[in-house]
């Protein structure tokens, strides 16, 4: 074939891909974290206030913990943060970030049909967990692997009962939170939530929270930075400099002064 | 429903920066894979429509199979490709609008140049024996070709760009959709809809159905245009 078309074809390819991200000089890290931080809005409140202080831009890739993971351990982001903290010890003991440090909490509370035809209401998730297995009432399961999966699996095994997607009143949707919240509401079917997604959440139909406050709910956020011993390229200093801003009393007191409704959404609690 | 129309037309109006940035976004990385995709897929399709060579018939069903391939399991070969690491991890194009060009050329590619293989191919039966005497080469042949069919070829064009600008698949896992930086209006869509927003999933939907209309409209009045002029 004609060798100057083709140049000029390679050529035009080129410069396609040329003209895009040009205007990107700034500093930046990459953070894998959870769809409940960013769902919430709660980066939205946090990420310009350390932006502002630090010129770094953090472009969050929000994914279930499980991934998130998965994310770093491929080393395509600097900083992790997610809230799984068996997965999280198995991360740092593999090698792939030095140490975990914890940020913040927030808590999974029981939804279900305001109706609540298995009587489940109560501040004990076990008991009421046990009461939607005996009467056999749809449940919706995230099934994806995330840290909500994971507690809502501790939580199972704590009331004694054994499920699986075998047992047709369990449905594993794998899926997100927020789809796993829609096909809840489609179903009025029970589901564990974290509070934060379940506050921004919109499509609520005839769901709401029934078990709340037991201390078992705690739902603890833990974050990383990804081993540059592993992975040269990560963005050792930037990464570090939001790690160490995020347990400062600065970035702590951000996080706390989040509302979403008039309620506070994350609880702070970084040992200093 | 009718809700999500006046929040369409609100959100239209208010023309808010953040959306304008989502919308260029969608074309800047749809319109450079369909571009990509003409480049490589036209003249590739032309070349199978015109040249007899073995294996001819088997790449024609693999490159008719390739039109339906799911955007998600492009977005995950491009993924491992791109991640750090992959063999192109050096690149650093993941998460990036460089690396959802890449992934929606992926997918360009190949359906641009299965409708143009059969578009020339219809226009080789027609003109072939008077330019096989002619003894052009085969480039120039090519060309003619291309040109001669060029208002049948615009659906490939059509085609191409529906299929980048829709999909949701490939641009979600490979540009991360991370907020200003690889959010496009299909994973805007997508993250509303896991917020329960429905409403507002909605009117985006409606904002890209009008930007794809919009794009046919164009479409449309050119090749009215061109045809009266040069038809």
């Amino acid at each position: 074939m004609n060798r100057r078309f083709i140049l000029k074809m390679s050529a035009l390819t080129v410069l396609a891909f040329s003209t895009i991200g040009l205007s990107h000089a700034q500093k930046s890290i990459t953070l894998s974290s959870t769809t409940s931080t960013e769902q919430s809005g709660l980066f939205k409140h946090l990420l310009p206030a350390f932006e502002k202080k630090t010129g770094i831009q953090v472009k969050v890739v929000a994914v279930g913990t499980g991934q998130a993971l998965d994310i770093g351990r491929r080393g395509d982001a600097d900083v992790v943060m997610v809230h799984d903290k068996v997965a999280e010890e198995k991360f740092v003991s593999e090698g792939f970030a030095e140490k975990r440090i914890e940020v913040m909490y927030n808590d999974f509370v029981l939804i279900g049909p305001k109706a609540d035809p298995a009587k489940a209401k109560g501040k004990d998730i076990q008991a009421a967990l046990q009461k939607v297995a005996s009467s056999k009432s749809t449940f919706i399961s995230r099934g994806d692997k995330s840290g909500t999966h994971a507690a809502e699996l501790r939580y199972w095994k704590g009331a004694g009962v054994e499920v699986s997607a075998t047992q047709t009143w369990y449905k594993e949707t794998g899926s997100g939170m927020g789809p796993a919240l829609n096909t809840a509401s489609g179903m009025n079917g029970y589901i564990l939530s974290d509070r934060a997604t379940w506050l921004t959440f919109k499509n609520r139909g005839d769901l709401a929270i029934l078990v709340e406050g037991d201390p078992r709910l705690f739902n603890q956020y833990g974050v990383m930075l990804v081993s540059p011993s592993k992975h040269p390229h990560v963005k050792k200093a930037d990464g570090q400099a939001f790690i160490d801003w995020i347990i400062s009393s600065e970035g702590q007191q951000t996080i706390a002064s989040y509302k979403v409704e008039g309620q506070q959404s994350f609880f702070p609690n970084a040992k200093k | 429903m009718l809700s999500a129309f006046n929040d369409a037309f609100s959100l239209l109006e208010s023309l808010d920066a953040n959306l304008l940035g989502i919308v260029l976004l969608s074309l800047q990385v749809s319109l450079t894979a369909l571009l990509v995709g003409c480049l490589l897929g036209m003249p590739l399709g032309a070349f199978i429509a015109i040249q007899n060579f073995p294996g001819r018939q088997g790449l024609i069903v693999v490159l008719n199979s390739l039109m339906g391939v799911p955007t998600v399991i492009v977005g995950v070969v491009i993924y491992l490709l791109l991640s750090r690491s992959g063999p192109l991890g050096e690149l650093n194009w993941l998460f990036t609008p460089k690396g959802m060009i890449l992934a929606q050329s992926v997918l360009t590619t190949p359906l641009i140049a299965a409708l143009t293989r059969q578009i020339i191919e219809d226009g080789w039966r027609i003109h072939g024996e008077t330019m096989s005497a002619l003894r052009l080469p085969i480039a120039a042949k090519l060309k003619w070709l291309v040109w001669d069919c060029r208002f049948s070829l615009s659906i490939a064009l059509l085609a191409g760009f529906a299929r980048a600008i829709s999909e949701v698949g490939a641009v979600m896992i490979v540009g991360g959709n991370i907020d200003r930086v690889t959010r496009t209006m299909t994973t805007a869509i997508a993250l509303e809809t896991s917020k329960g927003d429905l409403p507002l999933a909605l009117a985006l939907g409606l904002v890209l159905l009008g930007v794809v209309l919009l794009a046919n409209l164009m479409t449309s009045i050119i090749k009215s245009f061109a045809e009266r002029r040069y038809g």
